[in-house]
């Protein structure tokens, strides 16, 4: 008798989460089939799941008619890879100095690190910072620095490193080794699954990020993917607001078309999905570790 | 393990340091020369810190300047009353109007939070059926790994006027489209609903790791005594998850002053019909930065804003502490 009762309980259960599932595809399925569809499908029908006539065309013309789209993609990637492996670099070396147990000053160094966490200068003196003392406007640098050292990912790090025995650093040393020789041949191979999972937090974090180029970046050329697909969607919403709808007609004759920016989207969101799995994994991994905390 | 090493820690520089007096007067210089490697090493991120967060920090005092260009952040003279530009910022309207919207909406992005992702992890936990139970969590966790800009776009693809795809279903049913992105009203919603859609599924792992962790025995002895399930949930999970829902709750409300700018900036962006629900402090910033190039008035902000945050966090941080030990960041 009480199995009958479960089973209800269930059937709503499982109706709730398969409703808000579907509505977490849905978005995504969207895009898909809107960069599929033709232009005037979309005038004459608007965004639907099922276009009526599938074409390519959108994907072509992004691939050969436009270099700013190629160009945007080849930052986006440079500064995702160069930005992810200068940041595990640099935040696995402070991470293995915090979890040093024989090292004096190290608890000195963890609040170092910790206060940037907790307390923030905010926008504007950081703005002047990077732009009048390290000259950082309209350049690539300006995507990869700002974020590389990051309060959260070493703590991970030294976290996880923190449950080696230090007797492996004394072996290690008595046998000669130096603290450089220590980090790179026995701790670097030790902490693979910690520095994968930063590595996946931070490529993320890069390949996502349009907020540094959209404070440093005016030069076109240097405009990230991210940043390229809010100044098509921009162009369009800021015409909706603005009202000389005379303005607006001429303007809308040049705007990139509906489907090549659903087109656009996809492509940018492509990666992403591609590694979704191992991101997942790793993510849910890290999100443990820094729950735990040491 | 830890008094391994605190031993070994305390027999290493014994043997070094012959004169103790000697030792604390010089002790830094002595561990900056034996230990010379390991200060290398933490060079790269100290720098990073000392530019990109100390520097900022210590250039809050911007707010009392006068800033130009050439003076920077510690060149630049004074401001002629010193608070004047806190004075040009009270007396304008968007200051008080993004002040007020940050806190209500962020409030409001808490609240409603609270209850969907406590809700999805127990309904997920719930689930008997493994394979739907991971599919549903893999679809549900996709929409955080998006970046606020595509999910902009997104929001496009339904609200717009035109072609949106709720405006269609509107229209098919015989009414007029709603003009979305005149309407500042419906924003509080359309945002709330947004922020769900993106990071509810990232919000339940930790919750469903809290009720994971819940001895078994507990749910057995209640169903010998003839609990039913949702009495079980109801005396059982949701006391046990109390913890876990109050630290997150509190370490939120630390950070009500913050804005997620992302969001706002991808799904308002320069709709400026929009800015009396939608106007908040990050974006009053940026707009008063990057756009007026208003730097007193932005700077004025910013101070407020991170020094109420810096009370905030401290407090929040306090009663974490209070509540549960292990929990609080410091």
């Amino acid at each position: 008798m009480p199995v009958k009762r479960f089973s209800i309980s269930q059937t709503v259960i499982i109706l709730i989460i398969t409703l808000f599932s579907v509505a977490c595809l849905l978005p995504f399925l969207m895009v898909i089939t809107g960069s599929l569809a033709t232009e005037n499908d979309i005038i004459n029908n608007g965004y639907s799941l099922f276009p009526r006539h599938i074409t390519l065309v959108s994907y072509k013309i992004l691939l050969l008619g436009s270099n700013r789209i190629i160009d945007a993609y080849g930052i986006s990637l440079l500064v995702t890879v160069v930005g992810t492996l200068l940041s595990v670099l640099v935040n696995s070396l402070g991470g293995y100095v915090m979890a040093r147990r024989s090292f004096k000053y190290r608890n000195i160094l963890s609040v170092y690190v910790i206060i940037t966490m907790l307390f923030s200068g905010g926008l504007v003196p950081w703005y002047i910072v990077c732009v009048n003392y390290l000259h950082l406007k309209d350049t690539i640098l300006a995507m990869i620095l700002p974020p590389l050292a990051g309060a959260f990912n070493m703590f991970l790090i030294r976290n996880f490193l923190l449950s080696i025995p230090e007797d492996i650093y004394e072996s290690a040393k008595m046998d000669g080794a130096s603290e450089y020789r220590i980090y790179y041949q026995l701790i670097l191979p030790l902490s693979k699954p910690v520095l994968a999972t930063v590595g996946l937090f931070v490529a993320l974090g890069y390949w996502n990020d349009w907020f540094l180029g959209l404070m440093f970046v005016d030069k076109q050329e240097y405009q990230p993917l991210q940043l390229l697909l809010r100044t098509l969607v921009s162009n369009v919403e800021f015409l909706r607001s603005s009202s000389n709808a005379i303005d607006m007609q001429r303007v809308a004759a040049q705007l990139p078309s509906e489907s090549i920016k659903m087109a656009l989207t996809v492509v940018t969101i492509g990666p992403i999905v591609f590694l979704y799995p191992f991101l997942q994994r790793y993510f849910v991994q890290g999100l443990m570790i820094g729950a735990v905390k040491g | 393990m830890k008094s391994i090493s605190e031993t070994a820690n305390a027999n290493v520089p014994k043997p070094v340091a012959a004169a103790p007096a000697f030792r604390t007067r010089n002790g830094f210089i002595k561990d900056l020369m034996r230990n010379h490697s390991l200060y290398i090493m933490f060079l790269p991120v100290g720098l990073l810190l000392l530019v990109f967060n100390y520097l900022p920090l210590a250039g809050l005092i911007i707010a009392f300047k006068n800033y130009d260009f050439d003076g920077g952040i510690f060149g630049s003279a004074w401001a002629k009353p010193i608070l004047n530009n806190f004075d040009y910022l009270i007396s304008s309207d968007a200051a008080y109007r993004a002040v007020r919207n940050t806190i209500l909406l962020n409030a409001l992005f808490i609240a409603v939070g609270l209850v969907f992702e406590v809700g999805l992890a127990l309904m997920i936990n719930e689930l008997r059926n493994k394979v739907f139970k991971r599919v549903t969590q893999s679809i549900t966790f996709l929409p955080f790994f998006i970046s606020w800009i595509v999910v902009g776009v997104f929001t496009y693809n339904l609200l717009n006027y035109e072609n949106g795809a709720i405006n269609r279903i509107v229209e098919y049913f015989g009414f007029h489209p709603i003009d979305f992105y005149s309407q500042p009203g419906l924003w509080p919603l359309i945002l709330t609903i947004a922020i769900r859609w993106k990071v509810t599924g990232y919000g339940t792992i930790i919750y469903l790791a809290a009720l994971a962790g819940i001895d078994n025995s507990y749910y057995e002895a209640a169903s010998i005594d003839g609990a039913s399930r949702w009495q079980q949930i109801r005396y059982i999970s949701i006391p046990m998850l109390r913890p876990t829902i109050i630290i997150l709750t509190l370490l939120a409300v630390g950070r009500i002053m913050n804005a997620d700018f992302g969001m706002f900036y991808a799904m308002v962006g320069d709709a400026s019909l929009l800015y009396p629900t939608t106007d908040v402090i990050d974006t009053l910033v940026y707009r008063s930065l990057r756009k007026s190039g208003d730097i007193g008035m932005a700077s004025a902000a910013g101070f407020i804003q991170s020094t109420v945050a810096f009370v905030l966090v401290l407090g929040s941080n306090w009663a974490a502490r209070r509540i549960d030990k292990d929990s609080a960041i410091f």
